[in-house]
């Protein structure tokens, strides 16, 4: 089935450009990166735009690697970059494990990690690694730029901080300062294409300290404050994973959709959180599996 | 309104006048008459219609031709110009498909792969085939068919 809806194409080759251009046309423009969410938008009808604004053309704007002491993600940086940088395998090992479960490679290689939070959909598997690694999301819009953090940035289904005429530029994560470990854990009905059913994601910090978020269990991926509360400064053992365990319901609150009921995701949700906890505080320790290693 | 891009398709360049909304995979078959990717779930889902933009595997579903202006493509006619290259005769020798609507789609995920990684594992294929939906042969004689041609070049 053909895109019904007719629409006007830039490719400004500068950042002053874009953001001019999407000045003046307002909520009738929209930006594209990948497309991988866009272009199926656009056949389903489900947006409109009068102009596409693609910002693969903008210098800058496909950097990758460590400024200072944190990760610089551009607009443009794709799934498959990075998976295959080197800085992001070693020294954020999370994002590498989330970024290896999105999608296929034929999605990966074209779909971006901002395009991703853009799109905000609750199940976007970047969403609940950004909160956990707490980072910000860099902006620049006709009266400047603004960073905003990632706890603030989801703000319903399909809704983020971003106003009209603003566009993301990058994103900045953090490098925790003395060492972190992870786990990602995606729940989805096959590997390849499906979207997440349920996500969950661990940062563990040394001296007992951990960061939780879960995915595709809320209007938008969630920090669970109450769990991070209970587990912070204890040493992890069966009991206190039980108590964490029992919390997770006060902290999401999942529905039944297409993809799954609200009481699969109520069952799978403490299976998921247990052994991601497990497997982040024993690669903090030195062992644990190798990244990239699936747990559902 | 209609813009006249150049895309580079199999080696041969075609200029071709486009509408902002035609999508790459409408224009490969409609306007430049290459029809190996097939016209499939139109959502990302499936990988019928995965060609190499640059040297990697997209959905030509979910690319705006105009997006893929000055670029170069490849469709399985582009690699077997003077018939059916080794990956292809191995894919036929293990008689990996039946239907055969999922072929180029796969033929062109595991090019993208053995690109990259000449000797690839079991997993590293089935990772690289995983977003090719086939409704056939369960997938296992396209993985041995591989694995297959792959371990030779290993002895």
């Amino acid at each position: 089935m053909p895109i019904a809806h007719e629409f006007e194409y830039v490719k400004p080759t500068t950042l002053d450009e874009a953001v001019r251009v999407l000045a003046e046309c307002g909520d009738g423009a929209r930006v594209l990166a990948g497309g991988t969410d866009l272009v199926g938008w656009l056949r389903d009808d489900l947006v409109a735009p009068d102009l596409l604004v693609d910002i693969k053309g903008i210098e800058g704007l496909g950097e990758l690697g460590l400024e200072g002491n944190a990760l610089t993600v551009g607009a443009c940086v794709t799934f498959t970059d990075l998976i295959e940088s080197e800085t992001v395998r070693i020294d954020f090992p999370l994002v590498y494990e989330m970024a290896r479960t999105v999608a296929s490679v034929g999605i990966r290689n074209r779909a971006t990690m901002v395009g991703n939070i853009c799109s905000a959909v609750p199940c976007c598997d970047s969403g609940p690694v950004l909160l956990v690694y707490e980072a910000v999301i860099l902006v620049k819009g006709p009266s400047g730029g603004r960073a905003i953090p990632a706890t603030e940035w989801f703000v319903g289904n399909k809704t983020t901080a971003l106003e009209v005429g603003e566009i993301v530029t990058r994103i900045a994560i953090p490098l925790p300062e003395d060492g972190h470990a992870g786990a990602y854990v995606k729940l989805g009905r096959y590997r390849g294409e499906d979207l997440a059913q349920a996500s969950v994601a661990i940062l563990a910090l040394p001296r007992d300290r951990y960061r939780v978020a879960f995915g595709a269990v809320a209007a938008t991926p969630v920090r669970a404050p109450k769990i991070e509360a209970l587990l912070s400064w204890k040493s992890l053992g069966d009991s206190l994973i039980e108590k964490a365990k029992r919390l997770i319901r006060q902290e999401t609150s999942p529905i039944s959709d297409v993809r799954a009921s609200k009481e699969y995701r109520e069952h799978m949700l403490p299976v998921m959180f247990e052994r991601g906890l497990r497997a982040a505080a024993a690669r903090l320790a030195g062992s644990g599996p190798e990244y990239g290693t699936r747990f559902v | 309104m209609k813009k006249t891009i150049r895309l580079n398709v199999n080696g041969e360049e075609w200029d071709v006048d486009v509408e902002p909304s035609d999508t790459l995979l409408e224009v490969l078959r409609g306007k430049i008459g290459i029809k190996s990717p097939k016209v499939g779930c139109e959502r990302g889902d499936c990988g019928s219609c995965t060609v190499l933009l640059d040297g990697k595997s997209v959905r030509s579903c979910l690319v705006l031709a105009i997006e893929a202006d000055g670029r170069g493509i490849i469709t399985v006619e582009g690699l077997s110009k003077d018939g059916p290259n080794e990956l292809q005769r191995a894919f036929i020798e293990h008689n990996a498909f039946q239907c055969g609507f999922c072929a180029p789609g796969v033929v062109l995920a595991v090019s993208e792969l053995l690109a990259k990684r000449p000797h690839p594992s079991r997993d590293d294929v089935k990772e690289a085939i995983s977003g090719n939906l086939c409704r056939c042969t369960g997938y296992e004689p396209i993985i041995d068919a591989v694995i297959d041609l792959t371990a030779k070049g290993e002895e």
